[in-house]
């Protein structure tokens, strides 16, 4: 774990296995097996649909990533997990949305759109990461102390706020853009790559480079994940943990609004539920990837970004998105907890 | 946990009646006779009064969330576990009844006790009262399966997984029209008509029909008002008992708990189950009172609505659950829409009340958190532990608290 990686625990000796984990490592290997065994046979059998799923996949995945790793800031520094992230992603779509469409009337591709576009990536994530500390400043800063249960519930409350706003600006129905790329894009082999998917790949990856820099390099990094490992330790050093942790928020919803801008652009839809949904993918993406873990969440999106495509085109069928990827959660929790990137946690008394 | 309970003294009889639920079982049978026998005599205004602010097909609706918030009241305010899935409960209770009480499966002929009205005798017609008790162990069945691989994790990773059940479930529902050919659900369109409540012997009686059909409100008030009473009655008994006090010591404390020699999973699995059998009777309920099912009616917003109620009413305390419930539930069906009316013609404007609700809920939800996290109808066990001085204040005077979120 970046964040929360303390120097005793990876010196604690190992206990020897259990029969009863042994069987969980059996089946888990086994169900993993299947899992990879199938997809070995799909790319096999439709080399051309398993390679646009793969294309579809990562464009998903990178905005999967880019909200995970929201979710994964914030639990890595206070242990809560933010449950209106999605929702607040939701709401930096309905502003992408205005910013660029209603306000600056940027529905074709050209120079002057391009500069719109970042235009509202700045306002839009300005915006989210405003939102964030707010929230933080005004609910959860409050309930630091509190029991476990109290700053969930309000989480699920500001959710639902956030939801009803979504409801008001953008109609209880979803609104389709023109959006600036539209539907152009090239072929390489049979594979169709739209534009917009280089766009989102050539903002997230900075964007990701930018932010792990941060948290590793810059003494406002450092503060941030002493603050992960003791709060109280980190305020005796002289590290105003208040800040660090509105900084984290603010963090997060800074790539919230990045996910928004990029998701309106590259799909023209803006709907008032499509937090909740996509929120509830990018929790799943950082717990697969290891929660806590930067790594580990960029990974886990694009994994989830590339299940949930597959599923769609070769696997289910799209009807049944939701029961794959909570399937994948489920299964996860019961077999690896930690992640793939994470690092089990012991119980502190 | 033997020696607990020897210091107890032996229950009066004063207080084995608190624990029933008289009092709300005498309200019932008030509220029954006032709708039955009173209202119809009464002069015109009162009657229209009755019938726009309390009609009784809204008081049945609150009665079934109310059993509903009673039976999550179990896992979230006894046990801690916050279920943000509950829903799936509902669901799967509703679905039960759909399919043993309705024609639905015409293909097979099945009447036990049935109460099929004439026409649609086909299919499988069993009796609503056989099906309640099916409908919860189905559900408690299915809180086993859900709960044995989850409940192992942290309580926030908890809420989650639940939540992802939640989800599950009634997309199944959604998309189980075609099972390797064989329709289960119907789809989207959902199962309808489910046959009506049966009175059994009761319809012997001057006046009371055989079958309650939809217009028989006064009579669906009272059966739903005995389920909530037996939801109540479940968790006042099993609260004051071993398994009830093995919940709070989970709640309150995980680790001490299970040092004390609570064994956790199995206390964890018993109040999910119960909690979901529970969630079944309202299931079941539920299908009736609509008389029928439809799989988009079974949304993540009712689980948080339900969590609202509890948490409104004040966890863990069941009559504070149930005002809750029998509160917001009014306020979501009825009165919400009523104060709109009265306000937009009393000013002259032209507010969409009904549409704030997910505001309200919302803020609700933040404003309890914030400033009465005991609800408004707290445990006084509930108020002790959720009121403990903040850290802050200990610190000043130089107590040392560790065990602080790393």
């Amino acid at each position: 774990m970046t964040l929360t990686q303390s120097p005793i625990e990876t010196a604690e000796a190992r206990p020897p296995l259990r029969a009863g984990q042994l069987v969980t490592r059996v089946l888990g290997g086994g169900l993993l097996l299947v899992v990879a065994l199938w997809v070995v046979v799909q790319a096999v059998q439709h080399p051309n649909q398993f390679a646009n799923a793969m294309v579809t996949g990562i464009n998903n995945g990178a905005l999967y990533a880019l909200i995970a790793l929201g979710y994964t800031l914030v639990y890595g520094i206070i242990e809560l997990i933010n449950f209106s992230h999605g929702d607040l992603f939701m709401l930096s779509t309905v502003l992408a949305a205005f910013v660029i469409v209603t306000t600056f009337g940027a529905t074709t591709t050209n120079w002057a759109a391009a500069g719109v576009l970042g235009i509202a990536l700045v306002v839009v994530m300005a915006g989210a990461a405003g939102l964030n500390v707010a929230a933080e400043r005004l609910a959860y800063r409050r309930l630091r102390r509190a029991p476990k249960l109290a700053p969930l519930i309000t989480a699920v409350g500001l959710s639902f706020v956030y939801q009803f706003v979504g409801v008001y600006t953008n109609g209880s129905a979803q609104k389709s853009w023109d959006t600036i790329l539209g539907d152009q894009g090239f072929t390489v082999g049979g594979v169709t790559i739209h534009w917009s998917t280089v766009v989102i790949i050539a903002v997230t990856v900075p964007l990701l480079l930018l932010m792990t820099w941060m948290v590793t390099a810059t003494r406002q990094g450092k503060a941030m994940r002493a603050t992960a490992q003791d709060q109280d330790a980190a305020r005796l050093m002289g590290i105003d943990v208040d800040r660090t942790i509105a900084f984290t928020f603010g963090l997060g919803g800074a790539l919230a609004g990045a996910a928004g801008v990029l998701y309106m652009e590259s799909s023209g839809i803006t709907r008032w539920d499509v937090g909740f949904r996509l929120g509830l993918f990018a929790f799943t993406a950082a717990v697969l990837g290891g929660i806590g873990n930067l790594n580990g969440a960029v990974l886990g999106g694009v994994l989830i970004g590339i299940i949930e495509s597959m599923n769609g085109s070769l696997g289910l069928g799209q009807k049944w998105g939701q029961t794959v990827i909570f399937t994948v959660l489920i299964v996860l929790m019961v077999f690896k907890p930690e992640g793939i990137l994470g690092r089990p946690t012991q119980e502190k008394v | 946990m033997a020696t607990a309970t020897t210091g107890r003294e032996a229950p009066t009889l004063q207080r084995r009646l608190r624990s029933l639920p008289v009092l709300f079982t005498a309200l019932a049978l008030l509220v029954f006779v006032f709708y039955q026998f009173i209202l119809g005599g009464l002069v015109q205004p009162i009657q229209d009064f009755f019938d726009s602010w309390l009609p009784l097909s809204s008081l049945n609706q609150c009665l079934i969330w109310a059993t509903l918030a009673v039976g999550l009241n179990i896992v979230v305010g006894y046990a801690g576990l916050l279920d943000l899935g509950y829903v799936a409960f509902w669901a799967i209770g509703g679905y039960v009844a759909a399919w043993l009480m309705s024609s639905f499966f015409s293909q097979w002929s099945v009447n036990i006790f049935g109460s099929a009205p004439p026409g649609l005798e086909a299919g499988i017609h069993i009796n609503f009262w056989l099906v309640l008790p099916i409908g919860a162990a189905v559900c408690a069945l299915a809180g086993v399966i859900i709960g044995a691989p989850t409940l192992r994790l942290k309580s926030d990773y908890l809420a989650l997984v639940t939540l992802g059940f939640g989800e599950i479930i009634p997309e199944i529902f959604r998309n189980g029209e075609d099972v390797n050919g064989f329709n289960l659900t119907n789809g989207v369109k959902g199962i309808d008509p489910i046959d009506p409540i049966p009175m059994g012997p009761f319809h012997l009686f001057p006046g009371v029909p055989a079958n309650l059909g939809p217009f028989d409100n006064t009579y669906k008030f009272l059966v739903y008002a005995l389920l909530t009473a037996v939801a109540i009655f479940i968790s006042l008994r099993i609260r004051v008992g071993r398994l009830g006090r093995a919940w709070l010591a989970i709640r309150e404390d995980e680790l001490a708990a299970s040092m004390m020699g609570v064994p956790l999973m199995k206390t964890k699995l018993a109040a999910y189950a119960v909690g979901a059998a529970i969630g079944g009777l309202g299931g079941v309920a539920y299908a009736t009172l609509t008389s029928g099912v439809i799989p988009d009616s079974f949304q993540f917003a009712n689980s948080i609505i339900l969590l609202a109620m509890v948490v409104l009413g004040g966890m863990g305390n069941v009559w504070g659950v149930l005002l809750g419930a029998l509160v917001l539930e009014w306020v979501n069906s009825t009165g919400l829409q009523q104060f709109g009316a009265s306000f937009n013609s009393g000013f002259g404007t032209d507010i969409n009340f009904p549409s704030y609700n997910f505001l309200i809920f919302g803020v609700l939800l933040i404003v309890m958190m914030l400033f009465r996290r005991e609800g408004l109808l707290p445990e006084a066990r509930t108020r002790q532990v959720l009121q403990e001085p903040e850290r802050g204040e200990l610190e000043a005077v130089g107590a040392d608290l560790e065990g602080t979120p790393v």
